[in-house]
């Protein structure tokens, strides 16, 4: 049996599954870490997946195309993120209680439309989701190929988004800009740059990339939207920041670390057959983040002006 | 300094008002700047000096009047104004992001924002010819959290530089730094000039406006009160304009030296914040006199304060006090101890400002029978003793229902020293007790600390404020790297000397601990 748990990690279909339940995590932990690089604690990350999972997937499903319907899902995420960042901004309205009523409005409100939108229809309607997407030359890789080079291409934007986030944060003006944003706002100001314009900015474009991640649920890894199906991820996401240091690269090891813990465990139930409660596997990536916590984020040098309003020209 | 001046007009404001609420910041203030001149701007906390030059670098916008840079008007409220008008501002808090680099610190919002590269290549040749040029050496790689305060100045004097500045403010540039580095400042300065830039420099400090500066404008309560050129006025002179009234300095008698009240044996203690850690302090507190601790700020003396207030325990090492001593430590200790306390932070950790006066004064009390019976709170003896201590403290605020947070700085401190008092305290720690407030203020705080001196207590007085240690200390330590030297009877060292030490130089009885770089904590 436990030679049997061991060759688990050995199956394709394995590494496979944690790519892609790491995918939705990788889009919504990339938009939580720019809006907490330039000082601003986004709650809302939950409620904005929902938004983001059901305007697409309703997109598609009025007849739009699924590329527009990622647009869609983003631009959706982009305008609660400007309701988080005008009220936590200029407004410098607490980050937390703002990004809790946040989340829940952004789901009550797409529930709502749910329901009135689809009021007819008893079991929520099917679309045709993204299909797995070959890359030519790298997927005839052996292992390797098939797991990372047969995803959809929603999981090759995650990646994609990745290296974009890391290169912009570190290889651009803007970057620097947000970067200082969150470490001290003064010294934004004191160099001529607008810091409302630089933080309402970064969490609008970390909003889009939740919903982006929301998205991914209704129309990559399964076809349809149902309630209550962003599950907390948003939450976790929400450590995974934390976990990577609020660096893109070691956040994207968390996201896929996590999403290879939470596919394992669906193995290892089979596995056991029974014997053990399947609640204590359900549990083991939610254990096993918090003691990734507790070991790598107590030294995690967080940016120094996370949660702290700027209001200019105050004494 | 000498003037380098052509004449030209390079900065001129007129007509400056700025209100807060029923405070009026700036009442109509006017005067220009001639290119490579330097112009002090004196005045007391509060005089409305920060507030102007916040406005002219438009993180104010004033509610009328213009500013006019080399002949060009500039629109309210925008900072990359200023800066494309090439105005400069070193900040007295430093403008800077810790975590991150010189270089970065500097470049910031010098490239174009939308571009998808960043030139760091570039930034860094800049940033070594300018510091050359201009003196200022700093590896433009270094984290600002690694910097010493003189090494951030820098870094903020050439961040204005990479911009080419032409026009420098400097806000209270002294207030961190040591004597030495204060002289290394004002070279600076000098080579500044000379290369025809123009400089604002505000201070309240008279010696230094006199050792600087070409020309010297005064402000108090907001208004333009004197100008005069450095050469043909003197201190006493510009005190009298700076304050309105002459000050008179506090008289000081021979000390009535009692027993020693508080002493640390070879204590050692973790540092407090960004401070450094203590290293084998030994500290002996007599009664009836003042110890003044000298020292950089971020040298460990917020944890030296913390450690005397019960909010630290030592690491190592014993407190002894009236010859005992001492087991546990804790801040009711300390008041059991009769050990009264002026916190360094009046806002943060003096007051609540958002409780009553009433609330405030019984906050280290409200558990003694006086304030409390049977866990029930005896508002009218908290009110009378409320009452009592604005009667007697001359606190200027509306009833004891008043919130604090309304008060000015002044008479919260008055309050505090009211509530730290009460009960004759056998003992008093005395942390920053005059940041901020004005000459009044200050030298009723004096007064009130010649007074408990008088009566016999012990006290420690620490102070960034050189003149004040100096002033009123029967003995003086100096704090470095969070060690402290061997005292020294008043008199016996001279400024030069407690200047040394407290660049951390000539400790004998150094630890071997490798200490902390000293932090600001401003």
């Amino acid at each position: 049996m436990l030679l049997d748990a061991f060759d688990i990690l050995l199956t394709t279909g394995f590494w496979v599954a944690a790519i892609r339940i790491a995918s939705p995590l990788i889009f919504a932990t990339m938009g939580e870490l720019i809006c907490e690089r330039a000082g601003v604690l986004n709650l809302g990350i939950e409620g904005i997946m929902t938004v983001g999972a059901f305007t697409g997937w309703f997109t598609v499903y009025a007849g739009g195309d699924l590329w527009t319907g990622v647009m869609v899902a983003a631009l959706c995420g982009a305008m609660f993120g400007l309701l988080h960042g005008f009220l936590t901004v200029p407004l410098g309205l607490s980050q937390h209680v703002t990004g809790i009523g946040i989340t829940l409005l952004a789901t009550s409100l797409t529930y709502f439309t749910y329901r009135v939108a689809l009021s007819e229809s008893t079991s929520p309607p099917k679309i045709e989701p993204f299909q797995p997407y070959p890359v030519p030359g790298l997927s005839e890789i052996p292992f390797l190929g098939e797991t990372l080079f047969m995803q959809t291409p929603l999981t090759y934007l995650a990646f994609i988004t990745v290296g974009l986030v890391a290169w912009v944060l570190y290889r651009t003006p803007l970057g620097l800009a947000v970067r200082a944003a969150g470490e001290n706002p003064v010294a934004v100001e004191a160099q001529g740059i607008s810091v409302t314009a630089i933080r309402v900015g970064a969490v609008m474009v970390g909003s889009a990339l939740m919903a982006i991640g929301g998205a991914f649920l209704t129309m990559s890894a399964f076809n349809s939207f149902f309630f209550e199906m962003i599950n907390g991820r948003g939450w976790i996401c929400i450590a995974l920041v934390v976990f990577g240091s609020w660096r893109p690269g070691k956040a994207l090891l968390g996201a896929i670390l996590f999403a290879a813990f939470d596919a394992y465990q669906v193995r290892l139930q089979q596995v056991t057959g029974g014997v053990i409660p399947y609640q204590i596997f359900l549990m083991l990536p939610y254990i096993l983040s918090i003691v990734a916590l507790i070991v790598v984020a107590r030294r995690a040098s967080y940016p120094k002006a996370l949660m702290v309003p700027y209001q200019k020209g105050e004494r | 300094m000498t003037a380098q001046s052509n004449g030209e007009v390079v900065l001129n404001l007129s007509g400056i008002t700025k209100t807060f609420g029923p405070l009026i910041a700036n009442d109509a203030i006017s005067f220009s700047l001639k290119q490579g001149e330097v112009i002090a701007l004196l005045g007391e906390n509060g005089a409305g000096k920060t507030t102007l030059m916040n406005i002219l670098f438009g993180h104010y916008v004033a509610d009328s009047g213009t500013v006019t840079a080399f002949g060009k008007e500039l629109p309210k409220g925008d900072p990359q104004a200023a800066l494309d008008a090439r105005i400069g501002m070193v900040h007295q808090h430093f403008t800077l992001a810790d975590n991150m680099t010189v270089l970065d610190n500097i470049a910031l919002g010098t490239q174009k924002l939308f571009w998808p590269s960043f030139d760091r290549a570039k930034a860094r040749q800049r940033i070594v010819s300018h510091a050359e040029d201009f003196g200022l050496s700093v590896n433009p790689d270094a984290l600002i959290a690694d910097l010493s305060v003189g090494e951030r100045q820098r870094v903020e004097i050439l961040k204005a530089l990479y911009r080419d500045a032409r026009i420098l403010i400097l806000d209270e540039p002294t207030a961190v730094l040591t004597p030495h580095e204060t002289d290394a400042l004002f070279r600076t300065l000098k080579m500044l000039v000379a290369k025809g830039l123009s400089i604002i420099f505000i201070s309240h400090k008279l010696q230094e406006v006199m050792a600087v500066s070409d020309r010297v404008l005064v402000l108090r309560g907001g208004k333009l009160v004197g100008e005069e050129r450095t050469a043909e006025t003197d201190r006493k002179a510009l005190a009298g304009l700076m304050v309105g009234e002459e000050i008179k300095p506090p008289q000081i008698s021979e000390p009535q030296t009692g027993k020693t009240v508080f002493r640390l044996e070879n204590v050692s203690a973790k540092g407090v914040g960004t401070g450094a850690d203590l290293h084998d302090i030994f500290l002996d507190l007599k009664a009836g006199e003042i110890t003044g601790l000298a020292g950089v700020s971020g040298n460990g003396q917020a944890a030296l304060a913390a450690l005397i207030s019960g909010t630290l325990s030592p690491t190592k090492g014993r407190i002894h006090i009236n010859g005992e001593t001492i087991g546990s430590w804790s801040p009711r200790h300390a008041l059991a101890h009769k050990i009264g306390r002026i916190p360094e932070d009046r806002h943060a950790v003096g007051m609540i400002g958002d409780m009553s006066v009433t609330e405030n004064v019984v906050s280290e009390r409200y558990l003694s029978n006086r304030f409390s019976k049977m866990g029930f709170l005896n508002w009218g003896a908290a009110r009378r003793f409320a009452e009592s201590i604005i009667h007697d403290f001359d606190v200027k605020c509306p009833s004891p229902e008043a919130r604090v947070r309304l008060l000015s700085g002044g008479n919260m401190q008055k309050l505090i020293l009211g509530r730290a008092f009460d009960g004759d305290p056998q003992m008093i720690l005395a942390s920053q007790p005059t940041r901020g407030l004005d000459v009044g203020a200050v030298s009723y705080v004096h007064a009130q600390l010649l007074k408990a001196r008088a009566r016999g207590a012990a006290i420690l007085l620490i102070s960034e404020d050189l003149d004040e240690v100096m002033t009123l200390a029967d003995q003086i330590v100096v704090m470095s790297k969070g060690r402290l030297s061997a005292p020294s009877r008043r008199g016996a060292r001279t400024i030069a000397d407690l200047g040394t030490l407290m660049a951390g130089h000539g400790f004998e009885s150094a630890s071997n601990t490798a200490p902390k770089e000293p932090d600001h904590a401003a």
